[in-house]
C-alpha cells in the first residue's frame, strides 16, 4: 500500500519535499521497455548505443514491463499487437509513461488510409505522453522526446485529484 | 566482550535492519494500484494459459546427469591446464586416464541404449500425378488406401 501517494488533497510540506525528491529520482532513471515493432526500433537501438548514449540520462533498456518506467512504442502497431501493447502497458508499474515514436505509432503513418491491419495511432489503446514525429525519427529526436518527458515529470504531483479532474481524465 | 561469531551476528542484524528500512521506505512512497491485468502472470503480453508446473520427460534426467559429469570434468581441466607446465607429462598421463575412464562410461551408456529415444514416426506427404498431395503413414501397409488431404 502506498502510504503517501494520493493521500493528500492539498499541498503541504511533506508533499512538496517528497515530490521534489521523487520527481528528481524518476526523471533521472527512466528505464524504458523495448517495444521495437518496426524500423524505428533500429533508431532506438542506435540511440542506446555508444554514439548517442542514452545511458548518460540514466535511460536503460529493460526487457520486462515490471521493471520499466516508460514504454517506447517504436514502429507500426498492427491490430494483433495492439492488444498486447495494452496488456503490457497495464503490467507496467506506476508511474508509467508512453513515448510514441515515429509516424506509424503516432497516427498510422503510411498506412493511415488503406492499412487494413494497422492501428491508426497507439493512443487509441494506451495514453501517450510524448509523440515523436519522423519516419523514422533520428536519434536526436528520440533524445529530445525524452527531455520533454523529463520536463513533464518535473511538474508531477502526488496530490490526489479532485473529483472533477478525475471525470475529465476518463472522458 | 564479543566473540568472532558475535560480529557475524551483528552483521546479520545490521543487514536485516537495512533491508527493513528500504522496504518500509518503498512502501511509504510507491504508488499501489493493482488490477487484474497487472497481477496476471507475465508472458510477453500473451494471455497465460495452463500450469507452470509441467512435467518434463524423465529421459532428460539422463541427459542432465551426463551434462553434469562432463561439466565437472571440464571444470577440473582448467586448474589442470594452469599447472600443466610445472608438472609436465605426469599431469598429462593422469588427466588422460581420468578423461578416458569417463569416456568409457559414456561408451557404455551409448551401448546400453540409454540415449535412444522413441521418436515419432513422421508422416511424409507425397505428390501423386492426377491425385494431388497425399499423406502416407509409413506404418501403414502398402495395401492400405492412402489418406487424401487435398486435390
Amino acid at each position: 500500500m502506498g502510504m503517501l501517494d494520493m493521500k493528500y488533497r492539498d499541498s503541504n510540506i511533506i508533499v512538496v519535499s517528497l515530490e521534489k525528491a521523487l520527481n528528481w529520482a524518476r526523471k533521472n532513471s527512466l528505464w524504458y521497455e523495448q517495444f521495437g515493432l518496426a524500423c524505428c526500433a533500429i533508431e532506438m537501438m542506435a540511440t542506446a548505443a555508444s554514439r548517442y548514449d542514452f545511458d548518460r540520462f540514466g535511460i536503460i533498456p529493460r526487457s520486462s514491463p515490471r521493471q520499466a518506467d516508460v514504454m517506447i512504442v517504436a514502429g507500426t502497431v498492427t491490430l494483433k499487437m495492439a492488444s498486447r501493447i495494452e496488456r503490457l502497458y497495464e503490467q507496467m508499474s506506476e508511474p508509467r509513461y508512453v513515448i510514441s515514436m515515429g509516424s506509424c505509432s503516432n497516427c498510422g503513418g503510411p498506412y493511415w488510409e488503406h492499412g487494413y491491419h494497422v492501428l491508426k495511432g497507439v493512443d487509441k489503446v494506451v495514453p501517450v505522453d510524448v509523440y515523436i514525429p519522423g519516419c523514422p525519427p533520428r536519434p536526436e529526436a528520440l533524445l529530445e522526446g525524452f527531455l520533454k518527458l523529463q520536463e513533464k515529470i518535473t511538474g508531477e504531483t502526488i496530490i490526489e485529484k479532485k473529483e472533477t479532474e478525475k471525470k475529465s481524465d476518463k472522458a | 566482550m564479543l566473540t568472532d561469531f558475535g560480529y557475524v551476528l551483528l552483521f546479520i542484524i545490521t543487514g536485516a535492519i537495512f533491508v527493513g528500512i528500504a522496504l518500509f521506505a518503498a512502501k511509504l512512497i510507491r504508488p499501489n494500484r493493482p488490477n487484474d491485468i497487472k497481477l496476471m502472470t507475465y508472458e510477453c503480453g500473451e494471455v497465460p494459459f495452463g500450469d507452470a508446473r509441467v512435467q518434463f520427460n524423465n529421459r532428460f534426467y539422463i541427459i542432465g546427469l551426463m551434462f553434469l559429469i562432463f561439466e565437472v570434468e571440464i571444470l577440473l581441466l582448467f586448474p589442470w591446464a594452469v599447472v600443466f607446465k610445472d608438472i609436465g607429462w605426469f599431469a598429462f598421463a593422469a588427466m588422460f586416464v581420468f578423461v578416458f575412464l569417463i569416456f568409457i562410461g559414456f561408451i557404455y551408456e551409448l551401448g546400453k541404449g540409454q540415449l535412444k529415444w522413441d521418436l515419432p514416426i513422421p508422416v511424409i506427404p507425397e505428390y501423386q500425378e492426377g491425385v494431388g498431395v497425399i499423406e502416407r503413414d509409413v506404418h501403414e501397409k502398402a495395401t492400405a488406401e492412402p489418406r487424401l488431404t487435398a486435390k
